[in-house]
């Protein structure tokens, strides 16, 4: 099990649910995972090439991956978070 | 005959709908609607006066597609908003709709959309799912036409899908760096339509493609007349003809003819309304002089005249974007602008005169007008 943290500008899709559960052996499969649950909230992280978005930042545990391909292990964290400056 | 109308205002802030009585004199505001979210564009169907779509995205998320098939009452997202296929060869991602246009009265649940990267998409199900159109987006002159890193300081747009009230095969393309392009056979294959339009930002000052064309509408009392404000001037084409005129020339030199957008009239194929900006030196793309106006021809471009009763007399740089102008049907035909200020202007008298609306919106992307439920 991965757990997941929901940054704000994605908790309309869960209910206002910050933390999740999830799962998948990827961060890929991990996102799909929530897709399922939560339909559209991976195209608003990750564009159709597989590119995390530009102002989206995902981490696991502390380090942080552009790799959506990224392995996960059971009792990870994946932690997503919006990081935008400006009006 | 006059009909409340509905105004539809999309903003960099989220979305606001304007419902009027039937006079058009006084307007109840409903909104915000998704706050926060930039809603590049924001329609209403006209073949069932219920199904709305806003073109979405946020700073921080990728886009998606908003509808509500109750009038605006209730919203979901697109179960497949419009993206490129993957593997794409030119590595292309949707960053965000940014044109949104019903499909042929024929093609109930057909829906076209315009992006940025430049990209055509179609949907056949009100906007609940979408296709991306392999006769534009794989054709071989693609990376030529739009580069998806091409075109203006916002992005590269696909800035408009225009179809042929006529014939549900023939569509016209607004783009930011190949002009116009047109289809006549639904987006199978394309052809640059662009002869004596100038580009006076390329060595080749009339090149076969390169324009920026801002806006392209076609004469509701005959669609066989174009009218185009490009980036280098307002243009006008009567087809079958293949060669734009510059009706703009005939505009007061100190105001010019550069600007985002041109209103046909919804009854008289003579007449149209542009908003004019200053595109001199630097671009400021604002009202020049600090003196906001349209102008109106009622001779097909051949003369224009003034028409700025009520607005500022001066210091107002009004800014008005390409989707943020529009009329509607009624008799008198209205005209609505929005302003990048967050200013919503109306005529209820064919431009003869103008009030503000509202004013302390955020900046105004999009205004669409519409017959309210």
């Amino acid at each position: 099990m991965i757990r997941v943290l929901i940054p704000s500008q994605l908790t309309a899709y869960t209910d206002g649910v910050t933390r999740v559960p999830a799962a998948g052996a990827t961060v890929d499969e991990v996102l799909k995972d929530l897709d399922a649950r939560f339909p559209g909230i991976r195209f608003r992280v990750v564009d159709e090439q597989d590119r995390v978005r530009r102002h989206m930042r995902i981490f696991v545990g502390l380090e942080e991956t552009r790799a959506v391909s990224r392995p996960l292990s059971d009792g990870d964290e994946l932690l997503i978070f919006g990081a935008l400056s400006g009006g | 005959m006059t009909e409340a109308m509905q105004l539809l205002i999309g903003t960099r802030k989220g979305a606001w709908i304007f419902r009027s009585d039937a006079a058009r004199a006084r307007w109840r505001i409903e909104g915000p609607l998704f706050l926060g979210q930039i809603i590049n564009h924001f329609r209403v169907d006209p073949r069932d006066g219920r199904t709305m779509l806003m073109a979405a995205t946020t700073g921080h998320l990728g886009p998606t597609i908003l509808r509500s098939t109750d009038g605006g009452k209730s919203w979901t997202e697109a179960k497949r908003p419009p993206a490129f296929p993957k593997g794409d060869k030119l590595g292309r991602a949707v960053n965000h709709s940014f044109w949104l246009e019903p499909g042929h009265a024929d093609e109930p649940g057909v829906w076209w959309a315009g992006t940025s990267p430049p990209g055509l998409f179609r949907s056949a199900d009100g906007g609940e799912s979408w296709e991306s159109v392999a006769g534009l987006n794989e054709h071989p002159m693609v990376a030529e036409w739009l580069p998806p890193d091409g075109g203006t300081p916002d992005g590269a747009i696909l800035n408009q899908v225009v179809l042929d009230p006529r014939d549900a095969r023939h569509i016209y393309l607004a783009t930011c760096s190949a002009g116009v392009l047109e289809s006549l056979d639904q987006g199978g294959s394309w052809t640059p339509l662009n002869k004596n339009v100038r580009c006076d930002f390329l060595p080749d000052p009339y090149p076969e493609f390169g324009q920026d064309s801002h806006f392209i509408a076609l004469a509701p009392a005959d669609p066989d007349r174009l009218w185009q404000q490009n980036h280098c001037g307002i243009y006008r084409l009567d087809r079958p003809g293949e060669v734009w005129d510059r009706v703009g020339e005939a505009m007061p030199k100190e105001v010019g003819d550069i600007g985002f957008t041109v209103v046909p009239h919804v009854r008289d194929r003579e007449s149209a309304y542009v908003f004019p900006m200053d595109g001199t030196e630097v671009w400021p793309r604002v009202s020049p002089g600090g003196r906001p106006a349209v102008y109106r021809t009622r001779d097909g471009g051949a003369s224009w005249e003034r028409k700025d009763s009520g607005f500022p007399a001066q210091q107002g740089w009004f800014t008005v974007k390409r989707q943020a102008f529009c009329g509607d049907a009624c008799d008198p035909m209205g005209l609505y602008l929005g302003t990048t200020g967050g200013e919503v202007w109306m005529s209820d008298d064919e431009g003869e005169s103008f009030r503000q609306v509202a004013a302390h919106l955020p900046e105004i992307y999009s205004v669409t007008a519409a017959p309210a439920p």
